[in-house]
């Protein structure tokens, strides 16, 4: 299926009322042109691969969004509700760790769902329903039952008890198909889902699920929140943990087994998990996350069977999950706290931060090898004690300027370093971090003075002017490092900014004449 | 006439059958702070936990001033161990302790105004308040264990059971948390707390409980605090017990 701006383009074009309005508004003839020539194109093209395909592509779109179709209002319908129960519900799957729980639970429906068919003798939603829902318990308390009575543990029995029914759902499922009536039966839509294939009855059901989720949750919500966070301590309290507990437990169980004619016993599991993960990307509160989950579990679902419907009657299920799953992947990118890209850009930002600490640091000890005598740095001595060659020294020093921290002048063909207040400041910031470490390291903490450097080359970038205070003030206020130099006192940094006298003999902290 | 906050008899817990702590038999007294202390496994947090019913019981029975617990749950604050919870979940730290208020509000009704400066206050008792908005994930273990602690103050009990309450906890927190303590004892509450270190728990503490397995000594600290009864307490733990009868000596 291809989704080409040309198919619609062209069939607006050959829409005859559209290019006479156009024409009665006096539109103006190149544009009239065009559209003429797109209906000739498209015309032409159309003969040639197949008139009908087209139209019907476009029609489909219409009648999707107009919901003219009973059919679709029944499939969209359907979806809506799917959404908001499994983003609902999905939400304390996730922060309960118990994905792999919903993934057994909806697996382990399936033989429920044959027996149900094979008793009714058709496809009747209720028998259905009754069946997939006692192979659920069945599946759990077998799941319960390992757990308890042999020391395999929980993953394990998930593991078996999901292959195990799913295998003898398949087997039933088979059976089914080799029926006289099998090949109608639909039970095959089961395991991928079709939402077009929703029953009225189905509709009601997943409608009901919804709405009991939505209203247990706004009326208990302070129940399921402490149940899942804590929930020794709500018992410890004298509140009815357990029977939440259930109450989650079943709800589950009800969103699971009415989603199946939808999304299909596969990929349940995965319309429970992906919105709510999603939205566990994007807020750290539970009641936003039930929110957002429900929203993406609402747009995927009526995604997939937009497309599904697109695609005369694609199987359901992987469509939605599809549409969840690039939802996942925009918030697992993009999201401001966890997100990829943002993760990604804050490094970026740091590692330049540093750099400009290490340029600042640079000119620092160069001014202070000097005796403070002049205010700007040659940018070969920069240079040498960066160890590096002069382009990259340029090329450091230029972002620094960017900062708007420092000045690159040319006096008398040389390139010199100009730092400003702000960044004399800062310099002295980053020396005065390095120095208190290394001297903490080396008197608090016992370490050899040879064996502190490349710590406090770490450390002095990420030091706060809370911990700077705490180290000043647990050191006495020092003067000078372990190797004999000087350390700048924040007091003093910002009392030679305030007042600069010229003859002062220089602690480092004199500022350059501007 | 004085109420017992907390009684128990012939308390006997099991997991899967298996026993991990018999016949109990304790009888608290009000405006006591009580050490719990043994050896890992011991079965220190079962009990609390059998107490509260979170685990259930195979014998005896509880009473929590004078009536079964479920009656007087509502009087009762528990301290859970740091590690019982998921600290990534998605919420916050007010939203952690306006849970303390949860026993009281009920079922169906609201979290009033009283209620969030309740939870305020507690946070600020325990100097948590700075972080009320902060999400729980971006807390330091000792952080954590303070607004735990705070959780409880909300609950506004007249019993508390605290289980490792200094795990992870710096010194100086640790000397303020006891302050606090010490302050709700003052004021008539009864306070159980779990504790690991054994010199510490002879100073703070004034009546100890030696636990493992069964009840190996109830009383007053100077009373239980012996050499005899803690190497039976640990015994078979030889370095343990060397160190601890160490310290013994050396805080006579
Ligand atoms: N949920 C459980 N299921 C099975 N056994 C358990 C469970 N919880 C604890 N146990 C076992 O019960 C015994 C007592 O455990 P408990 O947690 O009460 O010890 P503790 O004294 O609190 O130890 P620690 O100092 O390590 O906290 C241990 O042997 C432990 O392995
Ligand atoms: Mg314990």
């Amino acid at each position: 299926m291809k989704l080409d701006i040309g198919y619609v383009l062209r069939w607006w074009a050959r829409t005859s009322s559209f290019a006479k309005a156009t024409a009665d508004r006096g539109a103006p003839r190149g544009v009239l042109a065009v559209l003429m020539g797109l209906a000739f194109a498209a015309s032409a093209q159309g003969a040639r691969i197949g008139d009908m395909q087209e139209t019907v592509f476009v029609e489909q779109v219409w009648r999707f969004f107009t919901m003219k179709d009973a059919v679709v209002r029944t499939a969209l319908l359907g979806s809506v509700f799917l959404g908001i129960s499994c983003g609902l519900l999905g939400s304390f799957i996730v922060v309960r760790k118990l994905s792999l729980f919903g993934d057994t639970l909806s697996h382990a429906v399936l033989p429920g769902v044959a027996i149900g068919y094979l008793v009714a003798g058709q496809k009747d939603p209720v028998a259905i329903f009754i069946g997939a829902t006692v192979a659920g318990v069945l599946g759990t308390v077998m799941v319960n039952l390992i757990k308890k009575t042999t020391h395999i543990k929980e993953d394990s029995s998930l593991g078996m008890v999901l292959a195990g029914f799913y295998g003898i759902g398949i087997v039933l499922m088979n059976r089914i198909q080799k029926l006289p009536t099998g090949t109608q039966s639909g039970v095959d839509k089961f395991l991928f889902g079709q939402a077009a294939a929703l029953s009225s009855v189905e509709v009601w059901m997943i409608g009901g699920v919804a709405l009991a989720a939505v209203v247990l949750v706004l009326v208990f919500y302070r129940q399921f929140l402490i149940g899942s966070f804590d929930i020794g301590f709500a018992k410890a309290m004298g509140l009815p943990a357990g029977l939440f507990h259930y109450l989650l437990m079943m709800l589950l169980a009800f969103t699971v087994v009415v989603s199946l004619q939808a999304v299909g016993a596969v990929l349940v599991s995965a319309m429970l998990v992906i919105p709510a993960a999603s939205a566990y990307l994007l807020t750290e509160r539970m009641h936003r996350m039930l929110i957002l989950a429900s929203v993406f579990g609402i747009f995927s679902g009526v995604l997939g069977a937009f497309f599904s419907f697109l695609g005369n009657s694609l199987p359901t299920g992987p469509l939605m999950v599809l549409a969840a799953s690039s939802v996942f992947t925009l918030c697992f990118l993009f999201s401001p706290r966890h997100g990829l890209v943002s993760r990604w850009r804050k490094r970026r930002s740091r590692e330049a931060r540093i750099r400009n600490e290490n340029t600042l640091k640079a000119i620092y000890q160069v001014r202070e090898s000097h005796g403070f005598a002049g205010e700007g740095v040659k940018l070969t001595d920069l240079a040498e004690r960066m160890n590096e060659p002069a382009a990259d020294t340029r090329r450091r020093l230029a972002d620094l300027v960017a900062t708007g921290v420092c000045d690159l002048k040319e006096i008398e063909g040389k390139s010199f370093a100009f730092l400003n207040p702000d960044g004399w400041l800062k310099a002295c910031a980053v020396v005065r971090n390095h120095r208190l470490w290394e001297l903490y390291l080396t008197n608090q903490a016992e370490y050899e003075p040879d064996h502190v450097h490349d710590d406090a080359e770490v450390i002095e970038h990420v030091l706060g002017e809370e911990t700077v205070r705490r180290l000043e003030r647990l050191l006495d206020y020092p003067s000078e490092d372990p190797h004999g130099k000087l350390i700048p006192s924040l007091a003093d940094v910002q009392r030679s900014l305030t007042q600069v006298s010229p003859g002062e003999k220089a602690t480092g902290y004199r500022m350059p004449n501007q | 006439m004085q109420e017992v906050p907390l009684e128990t008899h012939d308390l006997t817990v099991a997991y899967d059958k298996r026993p991990v702590l018999y016949g109990v038999d304790v009888q608290v007294p009000e405006g006591k702070l009580v050490g719990i202390v043994g050896p890992n496994g011991a079965g220190k947090s079962t009990l609390i936990k059998a107490i509260m019913g979170i685990v259930p019981t195979t014998g005896g029975w509880v009473k929590v001033f004078g009536q079964s617990f479920a009656k007087n749950a509502s009087r009762v604050g528990y301290v859970p161990q740091r590690e019982s919870v998921d600290w990534d979940f998605p919420v916050n730290v007010m939203d952690v302790v306006l849970m303390g208020r949860y026993g009281r509000i009920g079922l169906m009704g609201r979290v009033s105004k009283a209620d969030k400066e309740i939870a305020a206050e507690s946070l600020d008792k325990v100097g948590m308040l700075p972080y009320a908005k902060r999400q729980i994930s971006n807390l330091s273990g000792g952080q954590q264990q303070r607004v735990f602690l705070a959780r409880a103050l909300a609950q506004e009990s007249d019993l508390y059971l605290m289980d490792e309450p200094f795990v992870g906890v710096d010194a100086s927190t640790e000397a303020a948390i006891i302050e606090l303590l010490r302050e709700l004892k003052n004021r008539g509450k009864t306070i159980l707390v779990v504790h690991h270190d054994l010199p510490t728990a002879q100073t703070y503490f004034d009546m100890l409980m030696l636990l493992n397995m069964r009840l190996v000594a109830f009383g007053p600290t100077e009373e239980v605090f012996t050499q005899e009864l803690l190497q039976k307490t640990y015994g078979g733990r030889l370095t343990i017990l060397s160190e601890v009868a160490n310290k013994v000596r050396e805080a006579k």
